[in-house]
């Protein structure tokens, strides 16, 4: 039980137009095994039209205890909303 | 349920209190709903339960391929079989979306392999049952995957975020089952008076342990206690059996079948059925290996894994050389 296959990211694309999005994880050999096994796995129901797949240990991800330095500076500038600003009724459409 | 003996490491509920900041912190996060993901902190009895429970549910997926599997090639059309081959092929699936939520807790896929195989690591009562006749797999439909939808369902708002997202990817997927094997009863009843007989033989059987499917009274458990506060769990036991009871026994009337329970009433007061008590000296029996069928599953299992060694060495020998034949190549 020592050769256990890596573990790879699924990503499926819905439809066209969207963006991939993380569906769940797999273990395959290789990145051809992996996208066909992605297929059987997360693609049952016509889910996707296009998968990408990416070996888990490739993938860098922030620290939940970074989470207050990266992310609450976004918090006090409301300007970056559309809504924050008024304009006039009169003015039209905006 | 499909975890039914879960047992976690906690010493009993604490108050907020008596809590250190940190697993305060953790616990007014499961409070106010917010879901709990891989590397936040979390207490190490929620981590081994939520291991074990997940392990046990994925375990009994890969498990119920079996009593199932038995009957794809005497499925009696070919519409039948190819329906069974892809609830089948979706059981596969729902073994693996939990497999990798509990990986993303630390434990490999090979040590959760290695439990179950060496006998450690339990798997639901259910799929130590046999299916004798074709009604058995419509039964198993109706009742098997109707009480795991009624335990699944609250687990899609589990605290653990990967356990709830594979939950709603699951549940999403099941009704299909149920239904599937409701059909078949439904075709089974009006037929023949033998087709009729074989499909409240399959209930016979299937009752008393699909109420099983949702483990012992929980009214003193503290394991259970702790994973309700922890919102693993949302419902007790004894809630999700009552519930099943009363959903599946109207659908036994539609059926023009009768369930096997002398005790089974209405009672008004309530607004609920009572029924009769489980006998847990078999539930105990079958969960500690000495079901039907313990040892067909097991052996199973054990001959899949040891079948396929040489293949999953063999694609992973031939997956080291590509990839050093690319370097070369660079």
């Amino acid at each position: 039980m020592s050769n256990e296959w890596p573990l790879w990211e699924v990503f499926i694309r819905g439809q066209h137009g969207m963006s991939h999005r993380h569906v769940g994880s797999l273990h395959a050999p290789d990145s051809e095994m992996a996208i066909n096994n992605a297929r059987d796995v997360y693609t049952r129901r016509n889910e996707g039209v296009s998968i990408w797949v990416v070996k888990a240990g490739d993938i860098t991800a922030s620290a939940p205890g970074e989470k207050g330095p990266l992310f609450e500076p976004a918090n006090s500038k409301v300007y970056r909303h559309p809504t924050f600003f008024d304009i006039p009724d009169d003015v039209g459409r905006m | 349920m499909y975890a039914q003996e879960v047992k976690s490491t906690g010493k009993g509920v604490l108050s907020l209190e008596e809590m250190d900041p940190v697993e305060r912190a953790f616990q007014e996060k499961v409070n106010a709903g917010v879901k709990i993901e891989p590397k936040d902190w979390m207490p190490e009895g929620y981590r081994k339960t939520l291991i074990r429970q997940i392990s046990q549910h994925a375990h009994s997926e890969i498990v119920g391929q079996l009593p199932e599997g038995n009957w794809i090639t005497r499925a009696p059309t070919l519409e039948r079989k190819a329906i069974l081959i892809a609830k089948v092929q979706d059981e596969a699936g729902h073994g693996l979306y939990l497999y990798c939520a509990a990986e993303t807790l630390g434990v490999s896929r090979d040590q959760m392999t290695e439990q179950l195989l060496s006998g450690k690591a339990k798997y639901s009562s259910i799929f130590n049952y046999p299916t004798l006749t074709w009604a058995d797999i419509g039964a198993i439909g109706w009742l098997v995957d109707g009480a795991a939808i009624m335990n699944q369902v609250p687990l899609q708002r589990c605290s653990f975020g990967p356990y709830s997202r594979a939950m709603i990817r699951v549940c999403k997927e099941e009704s299909f089952h149920q239904r599937q094997g409701y059909d078949i009863m439904m075709k089974l009843c009006a037929g023949t008076l033998d087709q009729k007989a074989m499909a409240q033989d399959a209930l016979d059987r299937w009752w008393w342990p699909s109420l099983m499917m949702f483990g012992p009274s929980d009214a003193q458990s503290v394991h259970s206690a702790q994973s309700l506060a922890w919102k693993i769990k949302q419902d007790t036991n004894d809630e999700l059996r009552q519930k099943f009871v009363d959903q599946t026994v109207p659908q036994a009337k539609y059926l023009g079948l009768s369930v096997p329970d002398p005790d089974l009433k209405w009672n008004e007061e309530k607004g609920g059925h009572d029924f009769g008590e489980v006998d847990w000296e078999e539930f105990f029996q079958v969960v500690s290996g000495n079901g039907p069928c313990n040892a067909d599953r097991m052996a199973a299992r054990r001959k899949a894994w040891s079948d396929g060694e040489w293949f999953r060495d063999a694609l992973m020998a031939h997956a080291e050389k590509h990839s050093a034949d690319k370097v070369a190549a660079e």
